[in-house]
């Protein structure tokens, strides 16, 4: 029988404030254990949250970029149960109200297009952390975490293959950085993954069990742990065993997913409306405000490169995969309208380098600078070959392009006097070929430009190379 | 005569003019202590006399005066441990707004009172320490659950005392001890550091030997905190010139449901007198209605607890407090088994009744037929009193419809002792602020209170009010023969 | 509204209360008697109600996004019943 996959995701996202979402104690990964605590986000007999202004603002962003609508009453919730990491033993999260609902992301798979709804994105804080001692009967907890700002963004299960989960969750991801409400790291944890699967015979409408992945910590994981998933419960399905309705974990190592086991008891998380936190409310005025200062969103932004920059789709892909980078570009144009080479150097040779560095941020380069040299590239000043040994020199230095080449004399050769010592000695140390290509053999010629361009250190224009190769072979 | 018998103001006017040293306070309060304590057992621990006999800060607003704690509320570095053995040696590494406030104000903390363990109670029986015992009658409970509170002021162990109020609790005490206790307006004093009970209900509040006084302790802790999403951003009058106001065509309610079935005679009676006094003063009275005030326990004890099962999930044994971990005597995982030994053991009685009582309305199918429920009839409760205050400008009730009782007495009729609090929990439903002052006492010698309910932020009526009624009585001046 | 002892012990474990049998007994009883007084709810005509979730129509109450010292970890650390040097220690989580 044929099997319809139907998955949906629940992204967890810290956001990137200043502050934990109900305190002031600072939102910072890597602390030392059980530093960043007070009362409140211990939840310390007596304490009280007060919501951070810029969380919400930060949600409602989110929100907006995914299309949903803002409730008119924004409401938080206590949601119980009991876990060394909850410091209250319960969480304040959003329960049936949540701050916005009902929007959508659209993604591409194999060039079809599809339309993700999005049920809910809602705000709640996020839980300290457990480390488990090994060979020891104990457990350690670590509060730092516990407070922190988290968006939960839920799909509604619209998505019908690991493809385009992965295509979902990139394209959540991409959006949710240009917004620069989150590092969205997940091996830090800032954003975090569970997936809801389950198989329908196809064409059936009923939706069959479903299991829960858990601990997945790349999205190529999620993508490996749905297909598993899809593996594994087709199994069950073609031996007519029935999936159990449970949680299952992603072992990385073993590329498999294997059930929690534990005695799960069935949730009863006891919702009631925060007494300790009003309701909050914006007014159309102060939704529109928030949507006015909304950056350009990565899907707009790719399509005004290909239309107005006319940058090929590829080239306009790898460009705004990175916000950063696409910000480089931008500033470059702003020098130089030279957008094409422009791109093509950014996606070359800059991100080569950015791969080997691991980051873009790190290298030393200005718009300024990487304008300066495309320049040189485009007046002749320099071949396309010394560029790149230029711009190798300018990473790794700092210095400009012009210093670079003047200090190393890199200029390229394109008179004929400087070029013809050179000329000559080719031809002496390449009679065969001379021959080959007086007797017609237009390839020879290619060859005997490359000798030039090696003898004279890649310096020599190429294109008056060849003239003058022309020229004196005629004599 | 002895320093620790005077009041607050009394004292702060001793202490300018030179006639008192604040040592010599805090040496009388020490031998009262000394004397009396072992009768009242007012304290949850011993004060620690010494740190306030340092203290010099007269010029401040409180005198350097020491302030007695319900045990309830954080100050940093002193055990707090709301009566509970849960709690059992929680040192609070904060300092409550109310106590930061009182600080400011150059007050010293005296030490912490007894009182029903998390404030659960209305006769200080539920402490783990023991039952404070009322000072007009050590048979008798003091009320509760700021019963330490009253009881302490009562006996003048201390010159005045915070409590909290969340269906009565100050106002009860105050009551069957005979002193003055005010619940403000939710919302008009922080209740950061106040562990909660039930957040939407309670309130931090004076108990106080007279009206004075308690004006004088509310214009030190009242006012807007940051860090307390529910207090209230509006400016806090000076509630010592609210004092000298004029009670002449003041419009006061009686409400002609809670004259009925269970109020004891002598107690109807002293609310009578007080009526006649207040009219003679120029005040005039009608009869008003509350239509659902007999949904008001019912009501309450679904919000209270549910509330209280939510705010109490955190004593868990992990970060502070007491753990019990004998090893799997409970079957499943040892984390589990950690949680209900130390819950089990660490929550007495009437705790767990209530956390019981308060996770099954909130739980998975009786949601909507209580708990929501009982969110709209509060609605209902609350308009009751918008109407009234739309005819009068406050409303006259006893505070409780009964006389100090023994101890032992309801201890194993939690409904009774719940309806014990039928005069004071509606105005916790509304955010009311409310008052009780001494009345009157029975022919046996136990105080009587009366209850003055404000419109919100109308404390300035009520102390007005009870001030002029105050002194034009001498109730306040009866003193327990210890 | 009728409570069983079963459903008493259903709640003490969702509120992880451990109750020797002679306490599930006991509350069964008293429980049963509270809700019973509470049931007189059901008489009041709610249809046309809102609930009142804070009696405060207060809205809007922030906290600016600014760093405020964080309490020293000693300070708090040295009240946990179990610790192990910053980390509080609780028996092990099975996952």
């Amino acid at each position: 029988m044929k099997y319809e996959t139907v998955i949906g995701l629940e992204v967890h996202v810290q956001l990137n404030t200043k502050t934990k979402a109900f305190c002031g104690c600072a939102n910072v990964f890597g602390s030392r254990e059980n530093t960043n605590i007070c009362p409140v986000c211990l939840g310390l007999p007596g304490s009280l949250p007060v919501l951070n202004a810029n969380a919400l603002k930060s949600s409602v962003k989110v929100a907006l970029a995914f299309n949903c609508a803002i409730r008119n009453f924004i409401k938080f919730d206590r949601k119980h149960y009991y876990y060394p990491d909850l410091p209250k033993n319960f969480q304040i999260s959003q329960y049936d109200e949540p701050l916005s609902e009902n929007g959508y992301l659209d993604i591409e798979t194999a060039g079809s297009k599809k339309r993700i709804a999005i049920k809910r994105i809602h705000l709640e804080e996020d839980a300290g952390k457990l480390i488990h001692a090994e060979h020891a009967p104990y457990s350690f907890v670590d509060f730092n975490r516990a407070g922190t700002p988290l968006l939960e963004i839920v799909s509604e299960p619209d998505l019908n293959s690991p493809q385009e989960a992965y295509a979902y969750l990139s394209d959540l991801k991409l959006t949710l950085k240009y917004l620069d409400i989150s590092d969205c790291d997940m091996e830090k944890g800032s954003l975090r993954c569970d997936a809801n699967i389950s198989l329908r015979p196809a064409g059936e409408k009923k939706l069959g069990v479903k299991t829960e992945l858990k601990n997945m910590n790349s999205f190529k994981a999620v993508k490996a742990g749905l297909e598993f998933e899809i593996k594994r419960q087709t199994k069950c399905l073609e031996a007519s065993l029935s999936i159990v309705q449970e949680t299952r974990l992603w072992d990385e190592k073993k590329q498999e997913t294997f059930s929690m086991r534990s005695k799960e008891e069935a949730h009863d998380y006891r919702y009631f409306p925060e007494p300790d936190l009003p309701l909050f409310s914006f007014t159309l005025e102060e939704i529109d405000e928030i949507r006015k200062q909304l950056p350009e969103l990565p899907k707009e932004r790719r399509k005004r490169f290909v239309s107005q920059l006319e940058i090929p789709e590829k080239s306009a892909d790898v460009l705004i995969a990175d916000k950063k980078i696409a910000d480089f570009f931008e500033e470059c144009l702003r020098i130089d309208n030279d957008s094409k080479n422009i791109a093509n150097w950014l996606i070359g040779p800059v991100l080569s380098h950015a791969n080997i560095h691991e980051s873009f941020e790190a290298l030393q380069l200005s718009p300024a600078r990487l304008v300066e040299l495309n320049a040189f590239v485009r007046g002749g000043a320099v071949s396309n070959l010394v560029a790149k040994s230029v711009l190798d020199e300018m990473l790794k230095t700092g210095k400009a392009a012009k210093d670079i080449i003047q200090e190393k004399n890199l200029g390229q050769i394109s008179g004929a006097d400087e070029l013809k010592d050179v000329i000559e000695s080719v031809i002496a140390g390449n009679k065969k070929s001379v021959e080959d290509y007086l007797a017609g053999k237009e390839n020879a010629l290619m060859f005997l430009v490359g000798q030039v361009m090696r003898m004279s250190g890649g310096k020599a224009n190429p294109k008056v190379a060849r003239d003058l190769l022309t020229e004196r072979l005629k004599q | 005569m002895k320093l620790n018998f005077l009041t607050g103001h009394e004292l702060i006017e001793s202490l300018r003019s030179k006639k008192a040293d604040s040592g010599q306070i805090v040496a009388d309060l020490k031998k009262r202590f000394d004397e009396v304590e072992p009768k009242v057992k007012a304290f949850a621990r011993p004060p620690d006399f010494k740190d306030a006999a340092n203290f010099e800060s007269q010029g401040c607003v409180l005198g350097g005066l020491p302030v007695a704690l319900k045990d309830n509320i954080c100050s940093d570095g002193d055990l707090t441990e709301c009566s509970s053995r849960v709690l059992g040696g929680f040192i609070a590494p904060y300092d409550a707004t109310v106590v930061k406030k009182l600080k400011e104000n150059g007050a010293v903390i005296l030490g912490k009172t007894n009182m029903d363990e998390f404030a659960f109670g209305s006769s200080c029986e539920t402490s783990c320490f023991y039952p404070t015992r009322n000072p007009w009658n050590l048979d008798c409970v003091p009320g509760g659950s700021s019963g330490g509170s009253a009881a302490s002021v009562a006996a003048d162990e201390s010159i005045w005392a915070l409590g909290s109020d969340t269906g009565g609790s100050i106002r009860q005490p105050a009551s069957l001890c005979g002193v003055v206790g005010m619940k403000p307006t939710y919302g008009r004093v922080s209740r950061y550091g106040l562990i909660a009970f039930a957040s939407s209900l309670d309130q931090i509040g004076p108990l106080t030997k007279d009206v004075r006084d308690n004006a004088l302790l509310l214009n030190a802790i009242a006012g807007y905190d940051d860090r307390d999403a529910t207090s209230v951003n509006i400016p806090v009058p000076d509630y010592l010139r609210s004092l000298e106001k004029d009670i002449k065509g003041m419009r006061i309610g009686i409400p002609k449901e809670y004259f009925i079935k269970g109020m004891d005679p002598e107690v109807e009676q002293a609310i009578r007198e007080a009526i006649s006094k207040l009219k003679s003063l120029g005040a005039e009275f009608k009869e008003v209605s509350l239509p659902h005030t007999e949904y008001a326990v019912a009501v309450y004890y679904i919000i209270a607890t549910a509330e209280a099962s939510s705010n109490l999930a955190r004593f868990d044994g992990v970060q502070y407090g007491l753990r019990v971990h004998e090893k799997a005597k409970e079957a499943g995982p040892e984390l589990v088994s950690m949680y209900k030994e130390t819950r089990g053991k660490g929550f007495g009685a009437e705790a767990k009744r209530r956390i019981i009582l308060g996770t099954y309305v909130l739980s998975s199918g009786y949601y909507d037929a209580y708990y929501s429920r009982a969110l709209k009839v509060r609605t209902l409760i609350k308009e009751d009193f918008d109407k009234v205050f739309r005819e009068c400008d406050l409303i006259l009730t006893p505070t409780s419809p009964t006389p100090a009782f023994k101890i032992g007495e309801r201890t194993d009729d939690p409904l009774s002792m719940y309806l014990s609090d039928i005069y004071t929990i509606s105005v916790n439903l509304a955010g009311l602020p409310a008052l009780s002052l001494p009345c009157g006492l029975t022919k046996n010698g136990l105080p009587i209170g009366l209850q003055v309910l404000g419109k919100p932020f109308g404390e300035e009526d009520i102390y007005c009010l009870a001030y002029h009624y105050e002194q034009n009585t001498q109730w306040h001046k009866m003193k327990p023969k210890l | 509204m009728a409570i069983s002892r079963e459903e008493v012990r259903y709640i003490a474990n969702l509120a992880r209360i451990g109750l020797t049998e002679e306490e599930v007994a006991h509350f069964q009883g008293q429980l049963e008697g509270i809700l019973e007084y509470i049931d007189q709810l059901k008489k009041v005509d709610i249809s046309k109600t809102n609930a009142t979730a804070h009696v405060l129509d207060l809205k809007n109450v922030y906290r600016p996004d600014v760093v405020r010292p964080s309490l020293s970890s000693e300070k708090i650390l040295k009240g946990a019943p179990s610790r192990e040097g910053n980390f509080f220690k609780v028996p092990k989580v099975i996952e």
